[in-house]
């Protein structure tokens, strides 16, 4: 009885390495028609930090193409001390930005300049105006984008999706024409990113739609990387305090882990050979 | 907790240790007046790593309070604040929520453990029950701080779970009644996202109550141990101090480098992308999925077609839990020396996890290429099957027809044994 038992246990058991096995070849077998390209991000692993000349290339791509159509609600202007500027530079960059302030003796709205402690203003007043300037979609605010689309797998990390790739992918893979049978409703592109391929934001980048500051070829590829970074960035700022802390702490602790292990190994050398019993 | 022997020589700490013996009882629970088996392994480690897990949740989840506002067009945008503007902020929410997730890992391994070494049978029940009532606070605990940044799985995490008891419905209105009391509303709102912060809130601290509970309980039989026999002789058990302060300190500092490797390095890991993305009750996620913790008993509650029945499944999975004891029909404790009971528990704790990871599955993915394809809902309703046979049948056959190994006869006699041998 017990050893049938055992027996129907060892079937289980087989039925589940089959399944993982199965599993596998069912997760290569369904994966998506387009692969995301995966790049090197020089701020990924336990040591990378932020490319600051990317970070200022991705800050540049935001304010002349994507502002005009994403928020960036959640990060002020005081926080681009990050990507390596300083004080003046900063207030300069403010003061390009006018913010309502009240209003004068005729009832007119009154407008200031902006300062390093305002927050990026939003292109459109209200996800209505938003939808009405854009065929009916709503272009999606940045603050946090770049951590909302990743898809990180513990178990196994190569078949995870990071949001840097996801956005590059999303600037990097229109297609002129929609595949043979793919009907394109009016304002719509296709794209290989996207979820389900269709989606509402023509192509917003083209090569040399920017120049560059630092002379940087402005290829469609490395505006889409910088801004991605910059993305990355204005999503995880605290990116870099944290890696640099992980490491103080972790190391730290791994050496008082060995002390207290030699320590422990001290308290229990006669209790663990039972000397007290002999 | 047990009577103490424990002396002061310093004439003011005798003063106040007359007026209120409270150093006397730290002595007899965690000093050297506390006597424990001389054999505990690791694993006998997370009880007090779950301790500590509590109270990082608590100091972390007050700092938070500070900072944070249960309001629906707020609470987003606070956490937001807390990660980006607090100092240290980003450094406080990570530990609270990955603390989160390694407090299920350690409360786990710790129920594990007692199932393994038979540490739920006489005269543990009530610390049994105990531990799993701390185990249920928990889990309502982390379901209502999980609805606290109020992203998107936030809300739609707290609408699918509260939906459920509303299956509730035994006369006309009963189920409608609960869901309204549960919500404050009509639907899951600002109310909801109030009363879930206050009990968030106060959960933990009947937690604490619960624990002191448990350990009381504990401390009347003592702790069991890997051979699952009783301590009876002195030359069975060591003082708590200093032979289980060293070993708890080492195994909670190295716990903390595992718990810093996650805040610092993947602290979203455990985390659902989509609560990056404030709650839209007009847009549904392609896939709500709970947290990680909840993920087998989802896959139960799924596997029954019936609403009401898959409920019922769902809370008899844990509740299950607490007749243990008495399925259980062996005179021996520990499965050292029950190889059949060991083998069905690794197949146990295997099934388990293979529903946890169903339970991220769509009901109709395949799961395995045989047979024109077996879908998730399938495989999920042979190990759920699985899961209730453990206890109903498994459990209580093996338990009472196995031929069990040789015990030794004392603790002591087993490490003279050992070391005889070399
Ligand atoms: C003309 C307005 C417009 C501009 C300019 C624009 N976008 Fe968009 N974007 C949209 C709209 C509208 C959507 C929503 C598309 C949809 O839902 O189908 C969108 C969607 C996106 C998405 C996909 C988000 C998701 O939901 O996964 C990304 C990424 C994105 N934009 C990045 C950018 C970047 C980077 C730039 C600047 C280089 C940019 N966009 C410029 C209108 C714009
Ligand atoms: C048993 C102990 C506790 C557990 C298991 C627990 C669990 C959680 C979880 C899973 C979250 C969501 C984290 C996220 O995704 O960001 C959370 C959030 C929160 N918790 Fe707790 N918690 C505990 C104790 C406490 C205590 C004692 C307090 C306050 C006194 C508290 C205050 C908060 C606050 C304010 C939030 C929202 C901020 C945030 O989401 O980061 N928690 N908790």
């Amino acid at each position: 009885m017990l050893n049938r038992l055992k027996n129907i246990g060892l079937m289980t058991l087989a039925v589940s390495a089959l399944t993982i096995g199965g599993l596998t070849a069912a997760n290569a077998a369904g994966a998506s028609a387009y692969p995301l390209k995966k790049y090197d991000w020089p701020h990924a692993g336990p040591f990378g930090m932020f490319d600051k000349p990317s970070l200022q290339r991705g800050l540049q791509v935001y304010k002349e193409v994507c502002a005009s159509c994403h928020s960036l609600d959640m990060v002020a202007f005081r926080e681009l001390k990050a990507l390596g500027y300083n004080a003046d530079e900063i207030k300069a960059f403010a003061a390009e930005y006018e913010f309502p302030n009240g209003f004068d003796d005729e009832g007119e709205e009154k407008y200031r300049k902006g300062f390093p402690q305002d927050y990026f203003p939003a292109p459109y007043a209200n996800e209505e105006e938003a939808r009405d300037a854009n065929n009916g979609a709503f272009p999606p605010d940045f603050s946090l984008l770049g951590k909302s689309r990743e898809h990180l797998s513990l178990f196994t990390p190569w078949n995870s999706i990071y949001g840097e790739d996801y956005i590059v992918g999303i600037l990097n893979t229109y297609h002129e024409d929609a595949p043979e049978g793919v009907e394109l409703a009016d304002g719509m592109s296709y794209n290989e990113a996207f979820p389900g391929n269709l989606i509402a934001m023509a192509p917003p980048l083209f090569d040399d739609i920017v120049e560059y500051a630092d002379g940087t070829p402005a290829t469609t590829e490395q505006m889409a990387k910088d801004v991605a970074t910059f993305m990355y960035w204005a999503a995880e700022p605290k990116m870099e305090v944290r890696k640099k802390m992980g490491l103080k702490v972790i190391i730290f602790m791994s050496i008082l882990t060995i002390m207290l292990y030699f320590v422990n190994r001290r308290v229990w050398r006669k209790i663990k050979k039972g000397d007290d019993l002999a | 907790m047990g009577s103490s022997n424990y002396q002061p020589t310093n004439k003011a700490v005798k003063w106040f240790e007359d007026r209120l013996p409270i150093l006397g009882l730290m002595h007899s629970t965690l000093g050297a007046g506390y006597l424990a088996p001389r054999n505990l392994n690791y694993w006998w480690n997370f009880g007090s790593l779950a301790g500590f897990m509590l109270v990082v949740q608590i100091i972390t989840g007050v700092i938070l309070v500070m900072h944070y506002t249960p309001h629906v067009d707020m609470a987003f945008r606070a956490v937001e604040h807390i990660m980006r503007d607090v100092n240290y902020g980003w450094l406080i929410r990570y530990t609270h929520s990955n603390g989160a997730s390694m407090f299920f890992v350690v409360v786990y391994i710790h129920i594990l453990r007692g199932m393994y070494f038979g540490s739920y049978k006489s005269p543990r029940e009530v610390l049994w029950f105990l531990g799993l009532v701390i185990y249920l606070l928990m889990m309502a605990t982390g379901f209502m701080g999980y609805v606290l940044p109020w992203g998107q799985m936030s809300f739609w995490g707290a609408t699918v779970i509260t939906n459920l008891f509303g299956a509730f419905d035994f006369y006309e209105g009963m189920g409608e009644s609960i869901l309204h009391l549960l919500w404050g509303g009509f639907a899951v709102d600002n109310p909801t996202l109030q009363r879930f912060f206050s009990l968030h809130y106060l959960l933990p601290f009947v937690i604490v109550g619960v624990v002191i509970l448990h350990i009381w309980a504990l401390h009347l039989p003592g702790s069991n141990n890997p051979l699952g026999i009783d301590a009876k002789g002195p030359g069975d058990k060591i003082p708590f101090h200093p032979y289980y302060t060293a070993k708890d300190l080492f195994g909670l500092s190295f716990f903390i480098v595992i718990l810093a490797i996650f805040i610092f390095y993947m602290p979203n890991i455990m985390g659902h992308p989509d609560n990056y993305i404030e709650a839209n009750p007009m847009v549904t996620p392609p896939h709500i999925v709970p947290e990680w913790y909840y993920l087998p008993f989802y896959t139960i509650l799924k596997a029954v077609p019936d609403k009401l029945f898959g409920v019922i499944a769902m809370f008899a999975s844990i509740l299950i839990f607490f007749v243990l004891p008495w399925l259980d029909g062996s005179k021996i404790r520990s499965a050292k020396f029950r190889p059949t009971t060991a083998f069905f528990f690794w197949l146990f704790l295997l099934n388990t996890l293979y529903l946890g990871y169903l339970g991220t599955k769509l009901p109709d993915e395949i799961m395995i290429d045989m047979a024109g394809g077996i879908d998730a809902l399938t495989m999920g309703r042979i190990s759920s099957i699985f899961y209730f046979a453990y206890f109903i049948v498994i459990v209580p056959l093996v338990s009472r027809m196995e031929s069990t190994k040789p015990v030794p006869i004392s603790i002591a006699q087993s490490v003279l044994d050992a070391n005889k041998k070399g």
